[in-house]
């Protein structure tokens, strides 16, 4: 029973994951129509928005230390972090333990400007054109973006810890009532979780109850008509892509703590979003997340022993057989409209 | 009047007879200009350098190019020779190999088997490489190791720890200087024994690949052979990338000991994920919980950050040792760069001079004669008793007296073991040396179990 909780829990981790990328994913997709295989990327950026803050805080100047020597035997260049001379050793070293957190807020604006620029840069140019056409330049784009970062960052992963105080895991049983040590969860997948939630929650609500967000449903649903109605449907759809940018950034900001960012961490989730969008119903939102989630627990319980000795390889094979099962069954996917790249 | 008949079969025959005739003198030509694959006929030889340059393990190849810059420098006569003063061979005088001076063409392996194949191809085939070095991968060195054979040239093998590659993949062509997985087993074993008792269950997660299924078949069999119970042994996917799923079940599996069979960005995630779970501060059957890396590489112990801090693992070699030969390639690596080497820049850059002082031995640059330098040897390593203890013996390359044994082309050397330092005092003194366990107890033979089943077969010189 623990066990089957646990991997429940696991389930929704990564389920939270998939679904934050797919959600933009499919917002982009109902608003502009295009199929953007660059949001992994984007998903990427926003773990190194986190990884720069950091080196931000860090910036630091160095004092000769004559008592201790380098590896080469010099004196040692000892290095301060500026925000510790500004603001004390104590509060520097808080602040800079904070980055993950602080990240967020600069996340935010970044993923937004990043998001505009690329919409009107390059990708309003293949609204027209086929989705292959589109498939293709993103897919290049996706490229060229993580070619830059590895170039300024490097190809090994880069820690980003949470903040100490969120660190380590909590007795989950326990609080529920099971026997000590029985759940154990760590806390910073635990927080991942409820902002997942909070990010959702909050994409759906601004859809449902601002007027720029019905005028937005409106245009995913009837663009032509919204456009003749004297709305510049185009403008708002550009902000969109800004926001599913942003979306996007902010769970790499904070899936950086649980496994440390590298340049192809974006096209490790990219496919699997893809899996997630198509399997939840192309143009869905409510449908990327269910199944965001709901193949989160399937592939974590594929991965538990129990059901690698019993099916073996299924752990890798799980995602694309259920998505299988249901194109076959529901061939617009579980929560799919009628008519979304139907002709 | 004479009446000429031209027949279809009668213009083949003439056709492939005056083909066959034209072909003749080139084919003799060729054989008789060259003995061997790539011979170098001019002023300098061409070493082909076969490493990640794109891929996940892109830093550790810009390691292994930087090593390889060095030793080519110092095999010139330029910079300050490094390891050229300490290494117990004499024969290299820094003014190139056999009189050539050396330089290099560079070839992306991306860490895929059928690019590292492409690119060590279009190195001999077109740049006329004499030799191929390099790699961070097991899969990678086998698949090329196999390639340089066919194409008769010698292969000096980068960073690769599987027991395959020079167990049942061993090619006469190709020759390793880094440790395997046996070797990490057995150095490791009684060092966990010793620090966390004989009456332990451990728990394996291992990397699905050649490297893995070796190292957890090593650590395994060591471990055991101490008492150790083996309570699981899970297989993750190589391109798996949050391992939660595979950390949660250990929490009540009853094992007290977790096993992480994962290299790079594997071991980097794995091992965060599980600090994560607290399992470092978990009590199990009364005893603290332990994690245990096999292979460590500083490169990537950075990644995992202060998750390190207090695990054991193995290694083969590190920058803070203090004989004279790792004091002096420290320096000279540490002048030029301004950081310290990789044990992956170590091993690149001993083959290197490895090859070349071999080949000044034989005076040729034939891969049969380099063999016969490399191992053919009679030296043995004092203290163990075995037919199979012969080959070239030398020493004043960082890990004291080493073997290159001729049985199989694997060097036999001291094992480091090392843990995730407490304490750094930079952002490159991550790991501290716990034990260096001698030779005489990383030991096999080549027909051990671990390793049998293939063999190296005759040296091919190609032409």
């Amino acid at each position: 029973m623990d066990a089957f909780l646990l991997q429940i829990l696991n389930g929704l981790d990564k389920g939270s994951a998939y679904a934050l990328i797919a959600l933009g994913l499919t917002l982009i997709f109902g608003t502009l129509g295009v199929v953007n295989f660059a949001h992994g990327a984007l998903f990427m950026i926003g773990a190194f928005c986190a990884v720069t803050l950091e080196r931000l805080l860090t910036l630091s100047f160095e004092t000769i230390d004559p008592t201790k020597t380098d590896f080469l035997g010099n004196p040692l260049k000892v290095k301060t972090p500026y925000v510790e001379s500004w603001f004390g050793p104590e509060t520097g070293a808080a602040i800079i333990d904070w980055s993950v957190p602080l990240a967020l807020i600069f996340a935010i604006p970044v993923m937004l400007a990043i998001g505009y620029a690329m919409e009107r840069g390059l990708i309003k140019h293949f609204y027209k054109r086929p989705h292959a056409d589109q498939i293709l330049v993103t897919f290049g784009l996706a490229i060229v973006l993580q070619e830059v970062v590895k170039y300024f960052f490097g190809a090994n992963p880069i820690q980003t810890p949470p903040p100490e105080a969120l660190r380590g895991s909590v007795d989950l049983g326990q609080m529920i009532g099971f026997q000590a040590n029985a759940i154990i969860y760590p806390i910073w997948r635990l927080i991942y979780f409820f902002f997942a939630v909070a990010v959702i929650g909050g994409v759906f609500a601004f859809l449902q109850f601002t007027t720029f967000g019905m005028v937005v449903r409106a245009g995913m649903a009837d663009r032509e008509t919204v456009g003749l109605l004297g709305i510049n449907i185009d403008r708002r759809f550009t902000i969109m892509f800004g926001i599913a940018a942003a979306v996007a950034g902010l769970a790499g900001v904070m899936y950086g703590p649980l496994n440390p960012p590298n340049y192809h961490m974006g096209m490790d989730f990219l496919v699997l979003s893809f899996v997630v969008v198509v399997v939840g119903g192309m143009g869905s939102l409510p449908g990327a997340v269910l199944a965001g989630f709901l193949l989160g627990i399937l592939e974590s319980f594929a991965s538990t022993t129990w059901a690698t000795t019993t099916l073996p390889g299924i752990n890798q094979i799980i995602i694309y057989l259920v998505a299988i099962i249901i194109l076959l069954t529901r061939p617009r996917g579980l929560m799919g409209r009628k008519g979304v790249m139907e002709d | 009047m004479t009446k000429t008949t031209v027949t279809r079969r009668g213009v083949l025959r003439t056709g492939a007879a005056a083909g066959a005739g034209l072909a003749l003198p080139t084919i003799f030509t060729a054989s008789s200009a060259s003995a061997y694959m790539n011979e170098p006929t001019g002023a300098t030889v061409t070493l082909g350098f076969n490493v990640p340059q794109s891929g996940p393990y892109a830093d550790e190849g810009a390691d292994e190019l930087r090593a390889y810059q060095l030793a080519v420098e110092h095999l010139n006569g330029e910079g300050d020779g490094g390891m050229l003063n300490t290494f117990s061979s004499k024969a290299l005088q820094g003014n190139g190999i056999l009189d050539k001076k050396v330089q290099f063409v560079t070839g992306d392996t991306q860490t895929k088997s059928d690019a590292a194949r492409a690119s060590a191809k279009s190195m001999i085939e077109k740049d006329g490489a004499i030799m191929i070095t390099g790699g961070s991968s097991s899969g990678v060195a086998v698949a090329v190791q196999g390639l340089c054979q066919e194409a008769g040239v010698i292969f000096m093998a980068g960073l690769t720890h599987s027991n395959d590659t020079t167990g049942k993949d061993k090619k006469a062509n190709g020759f390793r200087h880094f440790f395997n997985a046996y070797m990490s087993g057995a150095a490791l074993a009684p060092v966990l024994a010793a620090q966390y008792g004989k009456d332990r269950k451990a728990y394996h997660l291992t990397a699905d690949y050649t490297w893995g299924w070796t190292q957890e078949e090593s650590i395994k069999a060591a471990t055991e052979a101490l008492g150790w119970e083996t309570v699981n042994t899970v297989k993750t996917p190589l391109a798996a990338t949050d391992f939660s799923s595979y950390i949660a079940p250990v929490l009540n599996s009853g094992a007290d000991v977790l096993i992480l069979n994962h290299y790079g960005g594997n071991m980097v995630n794995s091992l965060t994920n599980a600090v994560q779970f607290g399992l470092r501060d978990k009590m199990v059957n009364g005893k603290r919980f332990e994690i245990v890396v096999p292979l460590y590489s500083r490169l990537m112990a950075k990644g995992a950050g202060e998750n390190v801090k207090g695990i054991l693992g193995s290694t083969n070699w590190h920058w803070s040792l203090q004989d004279e030969a790792s004091k002096t390639f420290v320096k000279s690596f540490g002048t030029k760069y301004g950081f310290p080497p990789s044990q992956a820049a170590h091993t690149c850059y001993c083959q290197t001079l490895l090859y070349a002082d071999a080949v000044q031995r034989a005076g040729s640059f034939n891969p049969c004669a380099v063999e016969e330098a490399l191992t053919g040897g009679d030296s043995s390593l004092p203290g163990i008793s075995s037919e199979a203890n012969k080959g070239f013996l030398f020493d004043g390359l960082g890990n004291g007296q080493t073997l290159y044994r001729g049985a199989d082309h694997q060097c036999f050397k001291d094992v480091l073991v090392v843990r995730g330092k407490e304490n750094p005092t930079s952002e490159f003194d991550l790991l501290e040396v716990v034990q260096v366990t001698p030779a005489a107890q990383v030991w096999y033979e080549p027909d051990h179990p671990m390793f049998a089943g293939g063999s190296l077969g005759e040296c091919n010189p190609g032409a």
